[in-house]
């Protein structure tokens, strides 16, 4: 029989805001254990929380961008379960009326472009973290992270295979990061994937029973796990077993999910309204003000990159997988450069220089209008491309203008034709063998010989016109 | 007759992590179908055209700006915790995957 899978995502996201949710701690990741907390996030009686208005804003800016309705009436509500790291034994998050619901996100995937409907996205408090194998066998809590804000997405069962669930997740991490709305630290936590699995007989309407993976590193990691957990239940129900419904986790070093936690019963979390936060009410002036504000999101500027600048569909991906990266070609365009010349410099050389140094495009010693510098200095044959080179590295280091360092060190291209014969009757009597070779027909050595012209004027001679003039010169 | 049985008591009594008496137990029988039967009293109310209250509080967007204050000494925040080592709360090991 032939399966399909039926796959659902839900995805937390630390917001990127300063102080926490619901009260004025900091939400740096990097201080000590239990340094950034309250009273409040520490979860005391007769504390009062109160909320943070750039979550809201954070949040219905995502889901503005993310097709979603934006409540104009919306309320927190208490998720009631104990753990050790809530030490309210609620969690204050969004049950019935979610912040924002009802959208979707088109994504880039195999066989075109696939519609995930968006379900909802919530605003909700994070847990503290809980870290393993302290002294005397215990656990330690650490309440850094307890109130750090969180917005939830769940999108719909929508999903039919695993290179899809990847293609969201990077899709939606590209708009998070446009937005400013999360730094989407996979290490540090900020994005947390989840996928809940099913498998059913093609063509079959009912969903099969489901299983949970979570905590899973990375988005490479969860399209594993997914593809894995794929087959282990057609495998299951091949042989005629059931799938137990079950969170389970996975073992990247195996590459195998295995059972966590058996779900008997759906849990039963006794939500109800949180008597102590306010109804969050965004009207429509709030929500165009949000609205007004949004950048332009990745799948819009590919778009125009594709259609403004003649970018090809992976340039055009590459360049703008940042919004500093789009921002700078944008700037390199902007004063004249060509859009193609700009783009594969930046993807190029630039890109190069800039991984090796760790350090972002546009955050580099090489200002956008000088890339465009050097890219004209190319076009009016100042300097060759293989020169170019050099002049871009100078530049990445030491932030001066490319006509600075090409004058400084005498990287002037020689287009002077009597310059050019003397260097190429200087590299004809020196190789004189080739010579007789190429005259008695062997073509390909005039390559090696234009190679030695080049060498000769230490890289600097006008490629095109050296080449003319030692074609010349052997055929004479 | 009671629409609250002695198993629904011990359910919630579950999710709640109370352990009941016997007398306790029987107790909440009474008091939790007492609060049904109140249920049924407002449910005999015409609310048709009424709007549903959603949350007790009348007031809404009750803000804080997204500042940084001071948080609170270390120490302070561990001092009543039954366990801790100094920078962590300590509690027994936890086997069960996150919840988030």
């Amino acid at each position: 029989m032939e399966y399909e899978a039926v796959i659902g995502m839900e995805v937390h996201v630390e917001l990127d805001t300063r102080s926490k949710v619901f009260c004025a701690c900091s939400t740096d990741f990097h201080a000590e254990p239990n340094t950034n907390v309250c009273p409040i996030c520490l979860g005391m009686p007769g504390t009062l929380p109160m909320l943070n208005r750039e979550v809201v804003n954070k949040s219905v800016a995502v889901g503005l961008a993310l097709n979603c309705t934006i409540a104009r009436w919306s309320k927190m509500d208490r998720k009631n379960y104990f753990y050790p790291d809530l030490p309210k034994n609620y969690q204050i998050s969004q049950y019935d009326l979610p912040l924002c619901h009802g959208g979707y996100l088109d994504i880039e995937t195999e066989g075109g472009t696939r519609r995930i409907g968006i379900t909802r996205a919530h605003m909700e408090e994070d847990p503290a973290r809980n870290v393993h194998g302290m002294m005397g066998g215990g656990s330690g809590v650490d309440f850094n992270r307890s109130g750090v804000p969180l917005l939830e997405i769940v999108t719909e069962p929508d999903f039919r295979s695993a290179q899809q669930v990847y293609d969201y997740l990077a899709e939606l991490k590209q708009i998070l990061l446009y937005l400013g709305a999360s730094d989407c630290n996979m290490e540090e936590g900020s994005l947390r994937a989840e996928a809940n699995i099913s498998v059913r007989p093609k063509g079959s309407e009912r969903l099969g029973t489901k299983t949970e993976v979570k905590n899973v590193a990375s988005f490479t990691q969860t399209m594993r796990a997914v593809e894995y957990e794929i087959k282990r239940q057609i495998r299951v129900l091949s042989e005629g077993g059931t799938i137990v419904q079950e969170t389970r986790g996975w073992d990247a070093e195996k590459g195998i999910s295995f059972s966590q936690r058996k779900k008997e019963s759906a849990h039963d979390y006794r939500y109800f309204p949180e008597p102590d936060l306010a109804p969050v009410v965004v009207d429509e002036a709030w929500e165009r003000r949000v609205r007004d504000a949004l950048p332009e999101l990745p799948a819009a500027r590919r778009k125009r990159f594709r259609e403004a600048h003649g970018l090809s569909a992976y340039d055009a991906r590459v360049i703008t997988a940042t919004r500093g990266m789009a921002d700078y070609f944008e700037a390199v365009v902007r004063v004249g450069a060509d859009p193609k010349k700009a783009a594969n410099w930046m993807m190029g050389d630039l890109q190069a220089l800039c991984t090796e140094t760790r350090v972002e495009v546009d955050a580099c010693a090489v200002c956008p209008e000088d890339l465009a510098a050097m890219i004209g200095l190319i076009e009016n044959g100042t300097i060759s491309g293989k020169i170019a080179k050099e002049v871009l590295a100078a530049m990445f280091e030491t932030g001066k203008h490319p006509k600075e360092i090409v004058e400084e060190k005498g990287l002037v291209q020689i287009s002077d034709s009597s310059e050019l014969e003397g260097i190429v009757q200087q590299v004809l009597d020196a190789n004189p063998n080739q010579v007789e070779q190429f005259r008695s027909g062997k073509d390909q050595v005039k390559g090696y010989l234009m190679g030695q012209v080049m060498k000769a004027s230490r890289g600097k001679a006008n490629p095109k016109l050296a080449s003319q003039i030692l074609e010349k010169a052997l055929r004479a | 007759m009671s629409r609250i049985t002695e198993k629904d008591v011990d359910y919630v009594a579950g999710l709640a992590r109370l352990r009941l008496d016997e007398e306790a137990r029987a107790r909440l029988v009474r008091e939790m179908d007492a609060i049904l039967g109140y249920m049924d009293k407002l449910n005999e109310l015409n609310t048709e055209g009424v709007e549903p209250m959603m949350h007790a509080l009348e007031m809404t967007n009750v803000f804080r700006d997204d500042v940084v204050g001071e948080s609170m000494p270390r120490d302070l925040a561990l001092e009543t915790a039954p366990q801790h080592d100094g920078a962590y709360f300590i509690v027994p090991p936890i086997m069960d995957p996150e919840e988030s």
